[in-house]
């Protein structure tokens, strides 16, 4: 394999970063927002986040994206596919991490919130200082293992016709009939990218271990 | 009139003119049913102020309850709770109506009362120091140098200057309650609630902790325990008061309350307590 096309499978797998990375931004912020809205007493709220969950849970991530990527246009809004794409894969990761948040808060034991309120503290004051920051905690190694499968589930975006990692090497293999190679070098990519975000999770559960023992 | 009132926030409902003089805590006709169940028939209780007041009974007698309805984080469903003439949570009209209190008085007459639990209820999150320091900063709004000097104050009145910077899992459970004591400290309560402060703990650690609440109890402080501890609550409470099946059956001074001839159910009680040998202190 020549540089150039190492070149080309490097530059497609900073792209599966890039457009996971934004996936994850934008799914965690949708999913904070669902776990806030299925938290919430009041039903208005909650029975959309569940509908919302378990659409983007029950539906095959393949199916998601076939069906925005015909959906957009259909209902007159055209956006390039990489947007199509990124859309389909926040909505489908905000479902998961919204699942994990919500583990997460409901795990907080509730003494911790009565001694917060024998203090004084008000219930924003509370979510702020005690409630999030020990969810959140509790909530990081599922938030990492999450991250991974969006990086590899975004393999499934080369359907819409998006030159990502997967369909950069689909390409090459096509037009220099060396399969074998170019499939073995995404996925030793992938290896590569997947066990980098792993040791970010287990850095920064690190860092955030509230005992030195 | 509210000059007399030795209150540190205005309290806009206050009917007691001369707060001064009024109980600690005052139980009017208490009761508290979860579903079906009455936990709490109808208490009547004071608490005198500086002094330690032990409220013990049988399991499931509603002790705890009641003393989690006085910190208010049960409600009532009957009657009223005031906190040096304040009341709590619930304003009772001439008439017997009870209406519901602002969420602003109710947060300043409760931040009158701190709260030690039996499960220590430590933010894990936060040092011994973050723990105690924490409501002087977000609530008191105080600067953190001085809450910190003051938080250390505290610790080094439970004797736990030298572990401020441990996390709670990084303590025992006789230090960790210790410093959930401090955090209560810190922001000088007038009435201090403990709820079974000891239940959790190995007898070796129980001692520790018990000697802190002696120690608060010399120093003039009101303090209310919900306690098993029958040897604390003969010889440090000066109020003791007996529960059974949601029902205030004794209330006297230790020596009313223990001394012969006792209440047959009190009897009954302390029976098992003497193969641990407490009731020999009695």
């Amino acid at each position: 394999m020549s540089f150039k096309l190492f070149e080309l499978m490097l530059w497609a797998a900073g792209y599966t970063v890039v457009l996971s990375a934004i996936s994850i931004v934008i799914g965690l912020t949708i999913g904070l927002c669902v776990c806030a809205a299925k938290l919430a007493r009041s039903r208005a709220l909650s029975i959309p986040a569940t509908v919302f969950i378990s659409f983007f849970r029950g539906v095959p991530l393949l199916v998601q994206l076939l069906l925005i990527y015909n959906l957009l246009p259909a209902i007159g809004i055209s956006v390039p596919s990489v947007v199509a794409a990124v859309i389909g894969l926040s909505l489908c990761t905000a479902a998961y991490q919204a699942e994990n948040l919500r583990g997460g808060f409901n795990s907080v034991p509730k003494g911790l919130l009565e001694a917060a309120d024998m203090v004084g503290l008000s219930p924003w004051q509370q979510l702020k200082r005690i409630r999030a920051p020990i969810a959140l905690r509790l909530t990081l190694p599922a938030l990492v293992n999450e991250a991974i499968l969006i990086l590899k589930a975004s393999s499934l975006i080369s359907v819409v016709g998006v030159i990502e990692l997967t369909r950069m090497a689909q390409n090459l293999s096509a037009s220099t009939y060396r399969p074998l190679l170019f499939y073995s070098v995404a996925g030793g990519l992938y290896l590569v990218i997947c066990w980098t975000v792993a040791g970010g999770g287990a850095l920064a559960e690190r860092l955030t271990r509230t005992s030195r023992a | 009139m509210s000059s007399t009132a030795p209150t540190r926030t205005p309290h806009a409902n206050s009917p007691e003119p001369h707060a001064a003089t009024a109980p600690a805590v005052a139980v009017k006709g208490v009761g508290k049913t979860f579903g079906a169940t009455e936990v709490l028939k109808g208490i009547d209780l004071t608490v005198p102020a500086g002094a330690t007041t032990c409220l013990i009974g049988p399991s499931g007698s509603g002790k705890s309850t009641l003393l989690r309805c006085i910190a208010f984080l049960e409600e009532a469903t009957k009657g009223t709770i005031t906190i040096k003439g304040d009341p709590l949570g619930f304003a009772e009209a001439a008439n017997g109506q009870r209406t519901r209190l602002s969420p602003q008085n109710i947060r300043s007459v409760r931040s009158r009362i701190g709260m030690v639990f039996q499960q220590f209820n430590l933010w894990p999150h936060m040092t011994a120091l973050g723990n105690v320091c924490e409501a002087l900063v977000t609530v008191r709004k105080m600067k953190r140098k001085e809450a910190e000097e003051r938080g250390m104050a505290q610790l080094s009145r439970v004797g736990l200057e030298h572990r401020a910077t441990h996390y709670p899992s990084e303590l025992s459970g006789g230090q960790q309650q210790r410093v959930a004591i401090a955090r209560a400290l810190a922001l000088d309560p007038e009435i201090l609630l403990f709820d079974e402060p000891t239940a959790s703990l190995d007898p070796e650690l129980t001692g520790e902790v018990l000697n802190v609440m002696r120690d608060l109890a010399g120093s003039g402080m009101t303090l209310l325990v919900v306690t098993h501890e029958i040897g604390f609550a003969a010889t440090v409470g000066e109020s003791i008061a007996f529960l059974d099946h949601g029902r205030l059956l004794l209330n006297g001074t230790p020596r009313e309350v223990f001394g012969e001839p006792r209440h047959p159910r009190l009897a009954q009680f302390l029976e098992t307590y003497l193969d641990r040998g407490a009731a020999t202190l009695l």
